[in-house]
């Protein structure tokens, strides 16, 4: 049975943005996307038009694998919206680039799993499509599609 | 290095309002009840006052209680003629109002600057509520990659930071529990701090979770409140009435990424920069540090400032701490001798000043660390940081 991603009450979408907008429509295939440095190859996030580390303008969105392992997380309890269940956020590490980094809520995780099997742990990226957006989430790497 | 142009400032005055929970008076109201106060306690009338700064600036309505009035509309409340101006919410944290004023005061722009911060955050959420998120239709700026995931309170994004710092380093919630309860043990003996009766280790280990690892007591208490201090060049040092406080050293420091999920080191902060470039500003070292003010918005934040500056070393902090001995009033490294914002409220970083002030002063009564001589004050947490060293009486 795949995983339901539609965890929370409310979402805040993202502002409209036209630098960011890849980042937000790249789930539409099923892939994720950060904006990557055509001279040198650097991966960066959040998107910026030049290249960080060699000022280049040629940079576009590339596919990654969605792949990569938790650096660290936190399972959010309070009810900053009434009704709304408790839920883990992860800051991910991505397999592409030591230092590129996504945070995004990680769904199939049991909420009480010691901090030590989730810290480290692999997980792949699906897409929660949601008026016109799509919501990069964290899974395990394996779960079912 | 006695040359640097943060020692040609003294904190001259110290101002606060009433503080608490929903006190239901307008941010105004409460930032001149704490600006006359400091004027007056540093010996000055209004019309000596040339210089506002403040932090964030702004609007205290639009910004749900979280910032006061404007310098401006400070400057015209008091009718005021200023040779300088400034308020800016992307400073070294709030002490960056600070440093600004003294560097104003270094180039000769001003001579005696008002710096204030208030807030009406208690009040806010009492008529609108506690959802961080609420009213929010798009997430913007820094948020826009972390409210759409979820992470809409800072308690997640520290939250993180925390979990990292005890799956790295073996940090555990007893120890990070005495950032609380020392904080509550302080409060104690602060009759303005908004949450006095003693703390367990029991207490602080049922509290309901808010965002792991952080429960209820890791996080501070808003409050209404606000606090000024009047910052002068030292040649008024002579005439001023009450003991100089001396700017000793400063720092505004932002290396790395300035983001709340990209930072390197992850298990710290911006604190790290802010920490080496203040010490670098002079020859005071952590051991000469007789009592520390550190920002603990959430308690992991004082941890990684006494790791920052160098009280110990990166990830030694639970050790630090454990049992709470050293960081008591009578310990090794007495912190938030007021209580903190966890238990004496968010009065956000002033009140770490305005107490390092007292201390320095020895007008902290019956909290009072005998011949406190150096402070540092710490703000900020994050991506945002800056601190001071502050010593007792003019230094050469
Ligand atoms: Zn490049």
């Amino acid at each position: 049975m795949s995983l339901d991603l539609d965890i929370l009450t409310v979402r805040i979408p993202p502002q409209d943005n036209p630098e960011c907008e890849f980042f937000w429509q790249s789930g539409a295939d099923g892939k994720l996307r950060f904006k990557c440095c055509q001279d040198c190859g650097y991966f960066s996030h959040p998107p910026t038009p030049r290249c960080p580390k060699c000022l280049s303008t040629k940079v576009a969105p590339e596919a990654v694998s969605g792949k990569g392992t938790v650096l660290s997380f936190t399972v959010n309890v309070q009810q900053w919206i009434p009704g709304q269940a408790p839920y883990m956020i992860a800051l991910v590490t991505m397999d592409e680039q030591p230092d590129l980094r996504l945070t995004a809520l990680l769904v199939g995780v049991a909420l009480d799993s010691a901090p030590g099997d989730v810290i480290g742990s692999r997980v792949e990226t699906r897409f929660l499509s949601r008026d016109g957006i799509y919501y990069p989430t964290f899974v395990p790497e394996g779960s079912p599609a | 290095m006695s040359n640097n142009p943060e020692r040609l400032s003294f904190i001259s005055g110290i101002g606060r309002s009433a503080s608490g929970r929903r006190l239901g008076r307008t941010a105004m109201d409460l930032t001149l009840e704490a600006a006359l106060e400091a004027i007056e306690d540093a010996g000055l009338k209004r019309e000596d006052i040339d210089g506002i700064a403040t932090y964030p600036g702004g609007d205290a309505i639009a910004s749900r209680g979280f910032g006061g009035p404007s310098g401006q509309q400070v400057q015209d409340a008091l009718r005021l003629d200023l040779n300088y101006i400034y308020g800016s919410g992307e400073g070294a944290a709030q002490l960056g109002a600070m440093i600004e004023a003294t560097m104003a005061i270094a180039s000769g722009l001003a001579k005696h600057v008002l710096v204030f911060r208030t807030v009406t955050e208690s009040t806010m959420q009492g008529m609108k509520g506690r959802n961080p998120g609420q009213g929010m239709q798009a997430a913007s700026g820094f948020m826009e990659f972390l409210a759409p995931f979820g992470a809409i309170s800072a308690t997640n994004w520290f939250a993180q930071v925390a979990q990292l710092h005890m799956h790295k380093y073996g940090t555990t919630r007893e120890q990070l529990a005495q950032i609380a309860l020392t904080c509550r043990t302080n409060a104690g003996a602060n009759p303005r701090a908004v949450y006095r009766d003693p703390l367990t280790m029991d207490d602080y280990l049922n509290a309901r979770m808010i965002s792991t690892p952080l429960c209820l007591l890791d996080c501070d208490v808003p409050v209404d409140g606000s606090t000024a201090v009047v910052i002068s060049h030292v040649d008024y040092a002579k005439d001023a009435p009450k003991i100089p406080v001396h700017v000793n050293a400063v720092g505004s420091a932002q290396y790395g990424r300035p983001s709340w999920d990209q930072y390197e080191d992850m298990t710290s902060m911006m604190a790290q920069g802010v920490a080496k470039q203040m010490w670098s500003r002079t020859d005071l070292k952590p051991a000469d540090v007789d009592v520390a003010e550190l920002y603990d918005g959430f308690s992991i934040i004082t941890l990684a400032w006494i790791e920052a500056l160098g009280f110990c070393a990166q990830g030694e902090g639970g050790a630090f701490i454990e049992g709470g001995q050293r960081i008591a009033r009578t310990g090794d490294l007495p912190i938030n001798t007021h209580g903190g914002q966890l238990s004496e409220g968010r009065l956000h970083g002033f009140g770490h000043v305005y107490e390092a002030a007292a201390q320095l002063r020895g007008e902290a009564g019956e909290r009072q660390i005998p011949d406190a001589e150096v402070i540092v004050a710490a703000n900020g947490g994050g991506p945002i940081a800056g601190a001071m060293l502050l010593t007792r009486g003019i230094s050469s």
